[in-house]
């Protein structure tokens, strides 16, 4: 008999009790850190002089910023949403041939940095400047975001509902939307949550496809004035978009829990059997990775082949590689360490400072690395001289810019692991610490792994807040290939940005397992 | 099971350890540039001062405004020794804020005086000059504008482009504001803004150029040159107009070097700057890839690229280019 849920039954309310004093306190520093950047753009905007800002506001420009950033939010979700649900579950729930290698292949995407991707279909055709292309790149950059988490959740579906609704005589589709969906929405909310705020604060992608929003904006605005009351209040606007998701995205999540918490395994689904249409059905996947991967992998190799300046600067690649990873490596660890007691608080002890806590660690991945970048300048001028510019700050920027990828991964395994299981084993005699290491790791290690890897890739691409914070002589793959690709010297930027593509691959390769979608078809376990 | 728990957790941790092993420090002289200018240049000059002197120069590299943002934000405690750009308002910016320490005597007199404010606080070492390049297919030359400000006339609609975000263009700005007055400038952007394509840099102006995207493109001299150099395929389609006549359009932009109030290492420092203004340093410039304008009297580009002396650039006192106005102008014009 198995026992899964829709509704909430009290067997897995999020458990109330209090929190311990030190977990509390570990979450309030993590956030206060990520905080950084916006505590800095708040304080700067309201010395702001009040004439100034309804100038710098009220401007027609300002208008059109918000309606191209809002709108090429809503399209990149509402397109991120379609693509990944479609291709999950014709992964996970269908016949479709060679599903574990579409599986890999629409996972990696997200090793190809969207400035990448940008350059690399601009190089080869001016069509896709403007919403329409840039809708569509940003989509195909960040899309994986939801791919992931839904991929994940489809498997934990049990084919026991699907039977149910069967019995009661509803069709495949209205299976599909009435009862399928339902159950995807918290995996499908905290993607588009990653997804929103990724396309806020993307920029690289965005100036090489020419669609102005608020964070090219704030860098033009950078690039042109000291520090500028007019940068800063963009950054405030920003912030604000930034809650107001944010918001929205906790009201619908609800208070619903659709944890499995049962006794019994679950039956893996029978998967459905697409008949004639198995083969054309690929055509779904093969597009999306033709135009993800192929377009800009194809142009990055016509661009080594074709270019002047190939060969330039190749001697460079492998100290930059080595240290671009060192860093990757580093940070991935560190933000899942911070994530955990951020992801424990949100999942054990519900409460309003629980949920603030995990929020701000949500705020500065909207923001430009730019601005998380002059916050630390400012603080760390002010406050720790002797760190400027050292390796430490950098990381700091990184931690603080990519924490969110690690809480949204290790806040979802942890709501996979009840802990009634934690209860059980401890009433069974195991000491605290042996329950965590052989119950609770367990359990969680594919989330911080995921978190892990997610930052990784992050940390490979980053390019401004590494320009501004590097330290000395420091260069990273993406900064070689930006001062290369901004000379023109396509030729010899691309190798930097084909080496940064391939030591994201193991990353993406451990992603695609933790989702755990590449298995044979399903027969009825004993 | 249990073994692989434990090497999951390890791993990454064994692999860090592994990488960070840093490249080893070094323990010579050494001066901090923040450089604006373009990287490749630097690589070609630092060499040759430091084989003259024993001096290593360490790069930050990054773009005008932000890296005068960022000295201005570091303050007292900035670990810059010289600052150099591709123009000269993110000089006057750190100017403004009191930050450089007046250059050596020996050094301004390098330098002409028109390329230098007279403040000494930093010199020029290197010019580019405005050009507006146009695609030979579409355009012919005797129809191209005789003033830069013919560009925001309503027949050129959608036959311009520039690159507005960059502190390039801002610099063709300040100089326009300077020569016509703000009346003049503020239409003059108005109608270009009307009439013209967009672009994220110089060298994007020069491709939508190529490819017959746009007419006509707002850029430096040394793009087309430099591309002509390596394959021509970025501009072959193109040729050059030099406004010359004094026009705003032939002005002469000035990439400016100074050192910093704060450094620590002062006399390395104003060693560096005067080697980048004398004999050897302009020579390097001029034998180097950028083909950029040098400023000391002494040393000339080769004659692939248009000599020096037949530019007629407009008179401009470098330090009047102004950021602010600017700014302000191209934001009502709707450019930023």
């Amino acid at each position: 008999m198995t026992s899964t849920t829709l509704t909430s039954p009290r067997s897995t309310r999020r458990v109330r009790d209090r929190a311990p004093v030190a977990l509390v306190l570990i979450g309030i520093v993590v956030a206060v850190f990520a905080l950084i950047p916006l505590i800095h753009v708040v304080i700067y905007a309201s010395t702001v002089d009040p004439d100034v800002i309804r100038e710098q506001l009220f401007r027609p420009r300002i208008g059109m910023l918000l309606r191209n950033t809002l709108g090429l939010m809503v399209t990149c979700v509402a397109a991120s949403i379609a693509l990944s649900v479609a291709c999950a579950w014709l992964v996970v729930r269908t016949n479709l041939p060679l599903a574990g290698l579409w599986h890999v292949l629409l996972t990696a995407p997200l090793a190809v940095p969207a400035f990448v991707n940008g350059f690399g279909w601009v190089s080869l055709t001016h069509s896709v400047e403007g919403f329409a292309g840039a809708s569509m790149i940003v989509t195909l950059s960040y899309f994986p975001f939801v791919y992931l988490p839904v991929c994940a959740a489809l498997h934990g579906l049990d084919p026991v509902h699907d039977e149910m609704a069967a019995s009661v005589g509803l069709g495949r589709t209205a299976t599909f939307f009435r009862v399928v969906l339902p159950q995807l929405r918290p995996a499908i909310l905290g993607g588009s949550l990653l997804v929103a705020l990724h396309m806020f604060s993307e920029f690289g992608a965005l100036k090489t496809l020419r669609f102005p929003t608020f964070t090219t904006a704030i860098y033009d605005q950078f690039n042109s004035t000291f520090n500028g009351p007019a940068a800063h209040l963009s950054s405030a606007l920003l912030v604000l978009l930034c809650l107001a998701v944010l918001t929205l995205e906790l009201a619908l999540r609800g208070r619903r829990r659709y944890a499995r918490t049962s006794s019994g395994t679950p039956r893996a689904a029978r998967r459905i059997d697409l008949g004639a249409w198995r083969w054309p059905a690929t055509l779904a996947p093969l597009v999306v990775v033709a135009l993800a991967l192929g377009v800009p992998i194809y142009s990055l190799v016509h661009w080594m082949l074709v270019g002047s300046s190939t060969g330039d600067g190749l001697a460079e690649l492998l100290p930059t590689a080595a240290t671009t990873m060192a860093y990757a490596a580093l940070g991935a660890l560190l933000s899942v360490v911070l994530a955990l007691p951020v992801g424990l608080l949100v999942v054990r002890h519900a409460s309003l400072t629980s949920t603030l806590v995990e929020r701000s660690t949500y705020t500065a991945n909207a923001l430009p690395g730019i601005v998380v970048a002059l916050a630390l300048i400012t603080v760390t001028i002010n406050y720790a001289v002797d760190l400027y510019q050292s390796a430490v700050v950098l990381m700091a920027a990184y931690l603080i810019l990519f924490l969110s990828r690690a809480v949204v991964s290790v806040r979802a395994s942890l709501e996979q692991a009840p802990p009634v299981l934690e209860n059980v084993a401890k009433s069974l005699g195991l000491s605290g610490l042996a329950t965590t290491w052989r119950v609770t790791v367990p359990i969680v290690l594919p989330g911080i792994g995921a978190g892990a890897a997610l930052v990784f890739i992050a940390i490979c691409t980053e390019l401004t807040a590494t320009l501004l914070l590097a330290p000395l002589e420091t260069q990273t793959l993406a900064t070689e290939f930006w001062s290369h690709s901004s000379g023109l010297s396509y030729g010899a930027a691309a190798p930097y940005a084909l080496v940064m593509i391939a030591i994201s691959m193991p990353a993406v390769f451990l992603l695609s397992r933790t989702s755990r979608a590449a298995r044979p078809l399903a027969k009825e376990k004993p | 099971m249990k073994k692989q728990r434990l090497l999951t957790v390890l791993a990454p941790l064994l692999m860090i350890s592994g990488l960070l092993t840093a490249c080893g420090g070094d323990d010579g002289p050494f001066i901090t540039v923040y450089n604006a200018q373009h990287q490749e240049l630097l690589e070609e000059m630092a060499p040759i001062f430091e084989k003259e002197t024993g001096i290593e120069v360490k790069l930050r590299n990054g773009k005008d405004f932000e890296l005068a943002n960022q000295l201005v934000a570091e303050g007292k405690s900035s670990p810059a020794d010289v600052f150099l750009t591709e123009n000269s308002p993110a000089m006057s910016l750190v100017e403004s804020k009191g930050l450089f320490e007046p250059l050596d005597e020996k050094t301004l007199a390098l330098i002409p005086e028109q390329y230098r404010p007279a403040s000494g606080a930093w010199t020029g070492f290197a010019a580019r000059s405005t050009v507006l390049m146009y695609n030979k297919e579409q355009i012919a030359e005797k129809d191209l504008p005789t003033s830069i400000l013919d560009l925001a006339d309503p027949k050129w609609k959608g036959k311009v482009s520039f690159s507005p975000t960059g502190a390039d263009f801002q610099a063709i700005v300040s100089a326009v504001l300077e020569l016509k007055g703000e009346a003049a400038t503020k239409k003059w952007l108005k109608g270009l803004a009307a009439n013209g394509e967009v672009y994220d840099g110089n060298n994007i102006v020069m491709q939508s150029v190529n490819d017959g995207e746009t007419a006509t493109g707002i850029a430096y001299h040394y793009y087309w040159f430099r591309d002509q150099g390596e394959s021509g395929e970025n501009s072959d389609q193109t040729a050059l107009h030099f406004f010359g006549n004094q026009d705003p359009g032939a002005f002469l932009s000035i990439s400016g070097a100074g050192v910093l109030k704060s450094s620590k290492k002062q006399k390395d420092a104003q060693a560096f700057v005067k080697f980048l203004a004398d004999e050897a340093g302009q020579q390097a410039l001029a034998d180097s890839y950028a083909l950029e304008y040098p400023l000391n009297p002494d040393v000339q580009l080769d004659d692939s690229v248009k000599a020096f002396t037949e530019l007629e650039p407009p008179r401009v006192d470098v330090s009047a280019l102004n950021g602010p106005t600017v700014i302000e102008l191209m934001q009502d014009a709707g450019l930023l």
